[in-house]
């Protein structure tokens, strides 16, 4: 017999070794999340996929799941904290949704939303970040990074290429590109990289193909997030 | 750069290389060489570093951006940063700051991470979080050296040294002079004297033998957490692994400590004994202690305690002549992170990477340094259990409390006549500890760090111990002259600076408190901005990665319980303050218009006036 917890009052299967996350995709009940993409390792740094363990919030993504433990995941404390953590990401950097080639298409909108988050609540900080067109195929704007590091993970672990790092610490911490210019042109980046198509925001977008699908016939304007997931699962649909 | 600057820095480099080695691993130690010679580290060092061990040059800019002590830029050739913990504040930090920079011809104040560079290249002026030095403060670095004891002479001096371009060997060498100024002495701090005694019980009676007196002892980790010492040493010992690592833990960051600083000052062969017997208790062959950038001034006399205790046969291969007893020790410099203190960011930054907090589990006990099993402790607890397997572990529990056996070695700075070292049975009261060192008009008493707890008169019975109030070792005393909210802002800006920057809420959260903290004493606060703060603190407290995170708000939300004055008295009016000022905004426009009547004024944020 498989061994099991219960998420939310339900009953989910899961292997030993799996984590919460794992589990819960595995049974096709969502946990909203950003830095988590199960093709990469876990990383737990968004912070958005918190779930309540009794005593104690763990991160879904790299807390493992053990027989019998009740997860609450959709509580009003939970979902008002994922807010707030929500919240500090947007006054972190500069998101312009309406404007934003990627709305509607957007994961960290789209959870946004998922949780009610309404405002950005808290004063911006209006950080100074350009905007890198260096690159002949695909663009990224900084100011929507949201410091995942997914593309760094997809490119190091996947594309093989280490284009991608964090540099700086605390608010200052920040993006940077392996290359002699620290521009993403000079790098041996390539459109057809994993690390091309993971970013959860409009971070990193190809060129040419903007505004394809009119706002409001998006991914995310047509059904939520908790139903039809990662925009990533979807990138044919949606760029 | 010019070329011939480039030739010498490429020479530096090779010359580096080739002492110390071409382990990718000791990145950090090598970028930590090349900015002692050149003031930064240049460009052709990258280059050459990023092309000799095989990491990216961003990698390598990386953590030249993440350390606050490495520069991609030259500081002055002489780099003087002030410690900028409260305590040196109290001790008049900021009035010898200005006199220092009004001397040397500067102009404004250093901020964190943000020096005053004089032109002319030969001095600049910045700030470091705690130095380690409370008890002697207020104190600076120069060049890494620690100067204590600072006052308005002694401002003047350094001045003039400065101008005159006297190298540092030959500034006068009462400047350097740290004291240890040990007030209370109790089971460790009673004899410093060791002979070897605890690693021969080691050999005769084998390690098991050795850790049975560890656990029998009920010794717990003294650098904050209180992780029973015997348990993780045991879980490391039967971890699946190749080889095993001990890391002693010199990082010292939490502001107000520096009891390891007397320990490794006078203490070190004890320190090193217990690494030692831990080591042949795990079977691990090599063990390193990492040293806070802080306290470089210590390298020469820890560097000298290894070279003599190797020649003794007490480190080394075959250690007392045992057969298969074989560990030696690197030292390792960190370079200016408080979050380097946190065992796993230790172990990444051991590695020569940015010091971000690990994903765990794994635990480093089962995966810690390349990955093997690891015991990483603090200072005083490798003192502490040399001592056990010397003397038994009974000798231990003969004092304490039920869950802390011994004792615990306290930094008392602040507000009081005696600052200095202090080792108490655990289990004494915060009053008894104010008495002893001479504190009077206690307003405030800040336990164990800016990331520990504010206890007010109320708590003054309580005691140290982990059933109660548990302490890494920091004790800063605040009298009733003291305005608690400067100790606030000083802790607030301290946790924002080192946030490693990993997680959303320590990240941002820190960012916003230190803001909103800002606001609240510039005097433009309301209520709403108080409960602004709770409601951060609590998110940062509930959703941090890493205990940096989860404690950095403790400051904030323990003064506004127990001091709620502070703040309150500050509040501009009771709902809300905007943070943004409409009509300063509109100054601009005011000037580039010339307009400067009434209409072109916003007297509110709510009120437009026509
Ligand atoms: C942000 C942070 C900073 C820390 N700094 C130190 C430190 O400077 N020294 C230390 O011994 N432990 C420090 N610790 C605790 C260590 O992670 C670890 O628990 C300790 O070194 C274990 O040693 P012990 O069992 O002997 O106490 C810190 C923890 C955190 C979360
Ligand atoms: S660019 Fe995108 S994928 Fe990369 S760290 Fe930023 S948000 Fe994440
Ligand atoms: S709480 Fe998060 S950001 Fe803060 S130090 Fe820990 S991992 Fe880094
Ligand atoms: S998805 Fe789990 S922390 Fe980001």
């Amino acid at each position: 017999m498989s061994k099991t917890f219960k998420l939310d009052g339900r009953e989910i299967p899961f292997e030993t070794g799996q984590t919460i996350m794992d589990a819960a995709l595995a049974a096709g009940v969502y946990i909203p999340h950003l830095c988590h993409n199960p093709e990469l390792a876990p990383h737990g740094s968004c912070r958005v996929c918190l779930v309540d363990i009794g005593e104690r919030q763990v991160s879904a993504c790299t807390a493992a799941a053990s027989e019998g433990m009740e997860v609450d995941s959709s509580s009003e404390t939970i979902q008002a904290t994922r807010r707030a953590i929500l919240q500090m990401l947007f006054v972190e950097g500069n998101h312009v949704c309406p404007a934003c080639e990627k709305s509607g298409a957007c994961q960290l909108q789209a959870v946004a939303y998922y949780t009610g988050m309404l405002a950005p609540h808290f004063t911006h900080f209006f950080p100074r970040r350009p905007v890198d067109a260096s690159h002949p195929d695909v663009v990224i704007d900084f100011n929507r990074c949201i410091l995942c590091e997914l593309c760094v993970r997809a490119s190091r672990d996947h594309d093989g290429k280490r284009v991608f790092a964090i540099s700086g610490r605390g608010l200052e911490s920040h993006l940077v590109i392996d290359s002699p210019s620290g521009l993403l042109g000079d790098s041996c980046f390539a459109a057809a990289d994993k690390a091309a198509h993971v970013c959860p925001t409009g971070a990193i977008l190809p060129k040419g193909r903007g505004y394809e699908t009119p706002i409001g016939e998006r991914l995310y304007d047509r059904e939520p997030i908790s139903i039809v997931g990662d925009v990533r699962a979807h990138e044919e649909e949606v760029v | 750069m010019n070329e011939s600057l480039a030739v010498t820095v490429e020479g530096f480099v090779a010359e580096s290389l080739a002492t110390h080695g071409r382990d990718p691993r000791h990145l950090l130690q090598h970028l930590i060489r090349v900015q002692q010679r050149f003031s930064c580290v240049p460009d052709a060092a990258v280059e050459a570093l990023s092309a000799a061990l095989d990491v990216t040059r961003t990698q390598v800019r990386a953590a030249i951006a993440f350390y606050a002590f490495l520069h991609d830029r030259p500081r002055g050739a002489f780099e003087i940063r002030f410690s900028d913990n409260i305590t040196d504040r109290m001790l008049g930090s900021r009035r010898l700051i200005r006199l220092l920079i009004e001397r040397l011809g500067l102009t404004g104040l250093p901020a964190w991470g943000c020096d005053l560079v004089r032109v002319d290249g030969r001095v600049s002026v910045g700030l470091a979080s705690c130095t380690g030095m409370c008890d002697q403060g207020p104190a600076l670095l120069v060049n890494g050296q620690a100067v204590t004891n600072l006052d308005a002479q002694r401002m003047d001096r350094i001045a003039d040294l400065v101008q005159e371009g006297i190298p540092l060997e030959r500034w006068p060498g009462e400047f350097f002079r740290v004291e240890n100024n040990i007030r209370r002495r109790g089971l460790l701090l009673g004899n410093p004297a060791t002979d070897g005694a605890a690693l021969r019980r080691l050999v005769d009676e084998g390690a098991d033998a050795a850790l049975a007196e560890v656990e029998r002892s009920g010794l717990r980790g003294r650098g904050g957490a209180g992780f029973t010492t015997a348990l993780k040493w045991r879980f490391c010992r039967e971890a699946p692994g190749t080889d095993r690592y001990v890391v002693c833990n010199a990082d010292e960051g939490e502001p107000g400590t520096f009891k390891d600083r007397v320990l490794l000052t006078d203490y070190a062969d004890l320190v090193i004994e217990g690494m030692t017997v831990c080591a042949g208790v795990l079977g691990a062959r090599r063990g390193f202690l990492y040293l806070r950038g802080e306290y470089l001034y210590l390298l020469p006399h820890l560097e000298s305690v290894l070279q003599r205790r190797r020649a003794e046969g007490l480190l080394g291969t075959r250690i007392l002549g045992a057969d298969g007893l074989d560990f030696d020790i690197e030292i390792h410099l960190g370079a200016g992170a408080y979050i380097c203190g946190e065992e796993s960011a230790l172990i990444e930054s051991l590695e020569g990477k940015r010091g971000v907090t690990r994903k765990r589990p794994p635990f480093p006990v089962t995966s810690g340094f390349d990955d093997q099993p690891t015991v990483v402790n603090n200072v005083e607890t490798f003192l502490a259990a040399a001592r056990v397997v010397q003397w038994g572990g009974y000798w231990l529990r003969g004092e304490g409390t039920d869950q802390s056996a011994g004792s615990k070695i306290l930094s008392v700075s602040g507000d009081c006549a005696r600052p200095g070292i202090y080792e108490y049975p655990f289990g004494t009261p915060v009053h008894q500890v104010l008495s002893d060192c001479g504190a009077e008009n206690t307003q405030a008493v800040q336990i164990s760090g800016a990331a520990g707890a504010t206890l007010s008169p109320a708590d003054f019975d309580r005691i140290i111990a982990f059933e109660d109030l548990p302490t890494a070792g920091s004790f800063m005393i605040f009298d009733h002259r003291r305005d608690l909210l400067d100790m606030v802002r000083n802790f607030a800006a301290f946790f924002a600076h080192e946030s490693c920057g990993f997680c959303t809420p320590c990240r941002v959260g820190g960012a916003l408190l230190r803001n909103l903290v800002e606001k609240v004493a510039a005097g433009q606060g309301s209520e709403y901005d108080l409960s602004e703060m709770r409601h951060i603190g609590a998110v940062m407290r509930q959703a941090s990665y890493c205990g940096l995170g989860h404690t950095a708000p403790n400051h904030v939300l323990n003064t506004l319980d127990k001091f709620p004055q502070i703040y309150r008295r500050r509040l501009a009016r009771e709902a809300h303050t905007p943070s943004f000022d409409l009509d300063a905004a509109l100054s601009e426009a005011r000037a580039l218009t010339g307009r400067d009547d009434v209409g072109a004024h916003v007297r509110d944020g709510s009120e437009v006036s026509s």
